[in-house]
C-alpha cells in the first residue's frame, strides 16, 4: 500500500479503502480546492489528519487550524471572494460558534465558491447536544447536500466545490458522526495537478459586499434566487422496489439503514433517496408522492424534510398518506439499522419483522470516560478540591478536563459550550456572597471563546477565581496545536503565552502551579478563592498521553510504574476513592490495591496522595508482575 | 457476516479493526467499517464494527445482530455479548482487566472469568480466551488476539496471508517485525 499522502495526489484514478473524512481530502485535491481551514472537533478531525499526510510543500491547498470556526469561516471566505475556492468544515456546535459570518455568506457574491463542512452529531456522540444544522441551510438561503457513505461524501465535495463556484456561492455538505467514520472501498478519479490561476480577483465597487441598508434587500433576493436555481436533481434517486402503495423518503445514513431493515422485508416499499436536502426538489418529491399511496418520511433528528413533504402534498392537492414523525422519541438520537427497524415495524408489521431482542441478560458494570492515568488534571482535581467547600461553585468548559465531573473528583457541575465557564461563574456570583464560584478553562478554549468572559471579568468588576487547565495541546480532539504551543499546523510559531495575555489585560492575581506539585496548587487556588474580584490560577502540566507517545516511540524506551507496598499499605485506598487514577486495581477478594501495569506509566504523581507512602516508583526494567 | 470489537480507549481496537477490514477485503469481500472516535477515547469504552456482504447496507450492526464479537478486556467482553452478539454466535476476547471506577473502588463486583464464560454457555455462544504472559507490549495483545481468530476460524474465509498482507499494509519496520511474531502465523 501506498503512503496515505501519496495516494491522496495520485495522477491516476484508484480504489481505496477510506473513511469518509479522508475521502473528503481526495475530493479537494481533485476539485482544485485552494484553501481550506478549520477548528478541530469531532466528528471531522480526522480530516485534517489525512491532510496532514501529505508533505506541506506538496499540499495542493493551504490548509490552517483557525483559533476558532468564526474565523475559520471567515478566513475562507477572505479566500473565496478573492476567487481560491476554499473549504471550512468543523464540528456541529462550531456552526453555532460560526454562525455570525455564515448567515451572511450568500448575500455576497463569491467568486471562487465555498464550502461549509458540517460534522453533525446525531446521538451526540462527542457533543453537548444532537443539534440538527439542516436549519440553518434554511436560515441562510444555502444548498445542503448530504452523503451517506465514504463514497457520496467524495462525489458530493466534488458537485459542492462546482456548485459553489458556479454560482459564486456558499454550499453547505453534512456528514454525521458514521458518515465521516464508516469505512468503505472508494473509487477515486484520476488528478492531473494543472496549473492555478491565483489572480486576486475581488471587486467591490460600488458597495457590492457591504450588507447596509438598501443593498441588503438586493443581496438577500439574489441570495433566495440563486438558492432555487442551484438545486441540483442528479444528487437524489430512487430505488424501485415496484411498489405502488408504500414509500419511504430518507436521506443520510439512516437511507443504509432502511436498505438494511428491508433486507428481509416482503413488498419492499419504494425508495426516494435525497441526496440534496435543501432545497428539496419539489416536483421529485410531487412525483414521487403521486406514484404511493403512502409515504414514510424518515429522517434523524427534526422534522425537516417532513414539513416540506407535507407542503408538496398539500399545495400539489396530493392525496397521499405522509407519515412522518409519532412521538418524541423519534426526534432524538441516532437513526440506526435497529432504531429504523423498530420504526418500520411500528408502521408496516406486515412487512417488516420487529428487531432482535438481545436475550444477554447479564450487565456489565458501567464505565465511564476518565482522564488517562498521569493525566496532570487528575493531580489538578485532587489538589484543587482539598481547597475548595462543599458549598462553592464549579463550573466546567469544554475539553478533557470536563470528565472532572464525574466520580471521584465531582468538579465542575456546570456545563454549556466553549468559554462559557467565565460568563456562568460571573453571573452566579451575583446577590451571592455566601458561595465561591470557580470557573475552569482548557487553554485551547482560552483563545478560542475564552478571553471576552474575562475580560468581562474585569470590565464589570466580577468576582471569580478562574482556573486555566493548561496542558499545551488540543487534548480532547487529539493533540492539534493552538497559539500557546509554539506551532501551528505547518510551522514553528511563537507561542502566546496565557499568563502574558492575562497579565496584559491588568489582571494583578496570577499564579502558576505545575499540578504534579499538589501541595502548591492547593495553596496557590485557596489564595485565590479569597482573593477579591477575578483571581486566576494556571493549573498547568503537559498531557502526559501525548508525552507518553512520544515517549514510547524513542529507541531504548522502557515503561517505568509504580508499585505498591503490601507491607506499608494499609487500605486507605486514597489512590483509587479520591486520587480515582485508572491504573490501580482492588482484588475481589482482598480488597488490596496494585498496580496495573498495561496501565501505569510510572509518572508517580499518585505517589504524595498515599498517606501510608506505600507507593513507589519501580526501577525500569524490573518486573513484578 | 457482522463482526462487533470492542475495548478499552488506549487498547488498540483501532488499529485491531483497520487490520481485520483490510484483511478481509483482501480475502475478496465486500466490507464497510466504523469506529468510534473522540471523547470514548479517554477510558471509555470503544467499539468498531466491521460488515461483509453485499449491495447497500449500512456500517452499523443492530443489536443482537453480531456474529462475532472481538473484545480486548473482560468486561467490556461481557457488555458488547449482552448487547450485541446473538445467540449461538461466538467471542474471542483477550483476557485483560481494565478495572471501571466503581469495580476499583469497591462499590460493584468485577466480571469474573467463569460468569462470563457460563453467560456464553447458556446462550450457546462460543468462547476463545486469549491470554499470554510473553508479550513485550501490552499494546500487542490486539495483534495477540487476532492471531487467535485466525488460528480458530472463527472468520470463514480469512487466511493468515490477508492478515500479514494487512499488517504490511498498516505497519513497518520493528512495528512490523514485532506483530508479525506475535501473530504467530509464520
Amino acid at each position: 500500500m501506498k503512503k496515505l499522502g501519496d495516494m491522496l495526489l495520485g495522477e491516476s484514478p484508484f480504489q481505496e479503502l477510506v473513511m469518509g473524512n479522508t475521502a473528503l481530502v481526495r475530493g479537494m485535491v481533485e476539485a482544485g480546492v485552494r484553501v481550506v481551514t478549520s477548528y478541530p472537533g469531532s466528528p471531522t478531525p480526522e480530516i485534517a489528519t489525512a491532510i496532514a499526510s501529505i508533505e506541506k510543500d506538496r499540499r495542493p491547498f493551504h490548509f490552517e487550524f483557525c483559533v476558532n470556526e468564526k474565523v475559520a469561516a471567515e478566513v475562507a471566505y477572505g479566500a473565496a471572494v478573492n476567487g481560491r475556492p476554499s473549504v471550512v468544515f468543523f464540528k456541529s456546535v462550531g456552526l453555532n460558534v460560526a454562525s455570525d459570518t455564515f448567515v451572511q455568506l450568500n448575500h455576497m457574491d463569491i467568486p471562487g465558491g465555498m464550502v461549509v463542512i458540517v460534522g453533525d452529531d446525531p446521538g451526540a456522540h462527542s457533543s453537548q447536544n444532537e443539534q440538527d444544522n439542516r436549519h440553518f441551510a434554511r436560515m441562510s438561503y444555502t444548498p445542503l447536500l448530504e452523503p451517506a457513505t465514504p463514497s457520496e461524501a467524495y462525489a458530493f465535495l466534488l458537485k459542492a466545490v462546482s456548485m459553489a463556484g458556479m454560482h459564486r456561492m456558499a454550499v453547505m455538505l453534512r456528514l454525521t458522526t458514521h458518515v465521516c467514520h464508516a469505512k468503505e472501498m472508494v473509487s477515486f478519479g484520476g488528478w492531473s495537478n494543472p496549473p492555478r490561476d491565483d489572480t486576486p480577483l475581488f471587486d467591490g465597487s460600488g458597495g457590492s459586499h457591504i450588507p447596509i441598508g438598501a443593498m441588503v434587500a438586493r443581496m438577500k433576493k439574489r441570495a433566495i434566487e440563486r438558492l432555487k436555481a442551484s438545486h441540483e436533481p442528479g444528487l437524489d434517486r430512487i430505488v424501485d422496489n415496484g411498489n405502488p402503495k408504500r414509500g419511504v423518503i430518507t436521506a443520510g445514513l439512516p437511507f443504509l439503514s432502511v436498505q438494511d431493515a428491508l433486507a428481509k422485508a416482503d413488498r419492499k416499499p419504494d425508495i426516494l433517496k435525497l441526496g440534496m436536502v435543501h432545497p428539496l426538489s419539489r416536483e421529485g418529491i410531487s412525483d414521487f408522492l403521486r406514484g404511493h399511496s403512502e409515504v414514510l418520511v424518515l429522517e434523524e433528528l427534526d422534522d425537516f424534510i417532513e414539513q416540506s413533504v407535507k407542503a408538496v402534498a398539500h399545495d400539489g392537492g396530493i392525496s397521499t398518506r405522509v407519515l412522518g414523525k409519532e412521538c418524541t422519541e423519534d426526534w432524538i438520537g441516532e437513526f440506526t439499522p435497529g432504531r429504523v427497524r423498530e420504526i418500520l415495524h411500528r408502521l408496516w408489521p406486515d412487512s417488516v419483522d420487529a428487531p432482535v431482542s438481545v436475550s444477554g441478560n447479564l450487565a456489565a458494570p458501567a464505565r465511564f470516560p476518565q482522564m488517562c492515568p498521569g493525566c496532570g488534571h487528575r493531580s489538578a482535581f485532587f489538589a484543587i478540591g482539598k481547597a475548595l467547600r462543599e458549598s462553592d461553585i464549579t463550573v466546567a468548559d469544554i475539553g478533557c478536563h470536563t470528565l472532572g465531573f464525574l466520580p471521584p473528583h465531582e468538579i465542575g457541575r456546570l456545563l454549556m459550550s466553549m468559554g462559557a465557564s467565565t460568563g456562568i461563574g460571573q453571573g452566579l456570583s451575583l446577590f451571592n456572597s455566601e458561595r465561591r464560584v470557580v470557573a475552569f478553562l482548557g487553554d485551547s478554549t482560552f483563545f478560542h471563546a475564552g478571553i471576552p468572559g474575562v475580560i468581562n471579568a474585569l470590565f464589570n468588576n466580577h468576582r471569580l477565581t478562574l482556573i486555566v487547565m493548561e496542558n499545551g495541546t488540543t487534548a480532547m480532539t487529539g493533540h492539534q496545536e493552538h497559539p500557546g504551543t509554539g506551532r501551528n499546523f505547518n510551522d514553528p510559531t511563537d507561542r502566546i503565552p496565557i499568563r502574558r495575555v492575562l497579565e496584559g489585560l491588568g489582571i494583578q492575581n496570577i499564579s502558576e502551579v505545575d499540578t504534579y506539585d499538589q501541595k502548591a496548587l492547593t495553596l496557590a487556588v485557596g489564595k485565590a478563592l479569597d482573593a477579591p474580584g477575578l483571581s486566576v490560577v494556571i493549573a498547568k502540566h503537559p498531557c502526559m498521553l501525548k508525552f507518553s507517545r512520544q515517549q514510547r516511540r524513542k529507541p531504548g524506551f522502557v515503561q517505568r510504574y509504580v508499585e505498591v507496598s503490601q507491607d506499608s499499605c494499609t487500605l486507605a485506598r486514597e489512590c483509587i476513592d479520591r486520587f480515582g487514577c485508572p491504573s490501580f486495581k482492588r482484588d475481589g477478594e482482598t480488597g488490596r490495591v496494585s498496580t496495573n501495569t498495561d496501565l501505569c506509566i510510572g509518572d508517580g504523581s499518585c505517589i504524595q496522595t498515599c498517606p501510608s507512602e506505600a507507593i513507589g516508583a519501580v526501577a525500569p526494567g524490573k518486573e513484578s508482575r | 457476516m457482522n463482526i462487533h470489537m470492542t475495548g478499552v480507549g488506549g487498547q488498540g481496537i483501532g488499529l485491531l479493526s483497520e487490520l481485520l477490514l483490510r484483511a478481509l477485503s483482501r480475502a475478496g469481500m465486500e466490507v464497510r467499517g466504523v469506529d468510534t472516535h473522540g471523547l470514548a477515547q479517554r477510558g471509555g469504552v470503544v467499539n468498531s464494527q466491521i460488515r461483509t456482504g453485499s449491495g447497500e447496507f449500512s456500517p452499523l450492526i443492530a443489536q443482537g445482530e453480531a456474529d462475532l464479537v472481538l473484545a480486548l478486556e473482560r468486561h467490556e467482553a461481557l457488555r458488547a455479548v449482552s448487547g450485541y452478539l446473538r445467540d449461538g454466535g461466538a467471542l474471542a476476547y483477550y483476557d485483560a482487566v481494565w478495572q471501571p471506577f466503581e469495580v476499583r473502588n469497591g462499590t460493584v463486583p468485577g466480571v469474573s472469568t467463569e460468569a462470563l464464560h457460563e453467560e456464553c454457555r447458556r446462550r450457546g455462544i462460543r468462547v476463545v480466551r486469549v491470554f499470554r504472559d510473553d508479550l513485550p507490549d501490552s499494546r500487542m495483545q490486539n495483534t495477540a488476539l487476532l492471531g487467535e481468530v485466525l488460528r480458530s476460524g472463527l472468520v470463514p474465509g480469512l487466511a493468515a496471508e490477508h492478515v500479514t498482507g494487512a499488517m504490511e499494509d498498516l505497519l513497518q519496520g520493528g512495528a512490523l517485525k514485532a506483530n508479525l511474531g506475535i501473530l504467530g502465523v509464520r
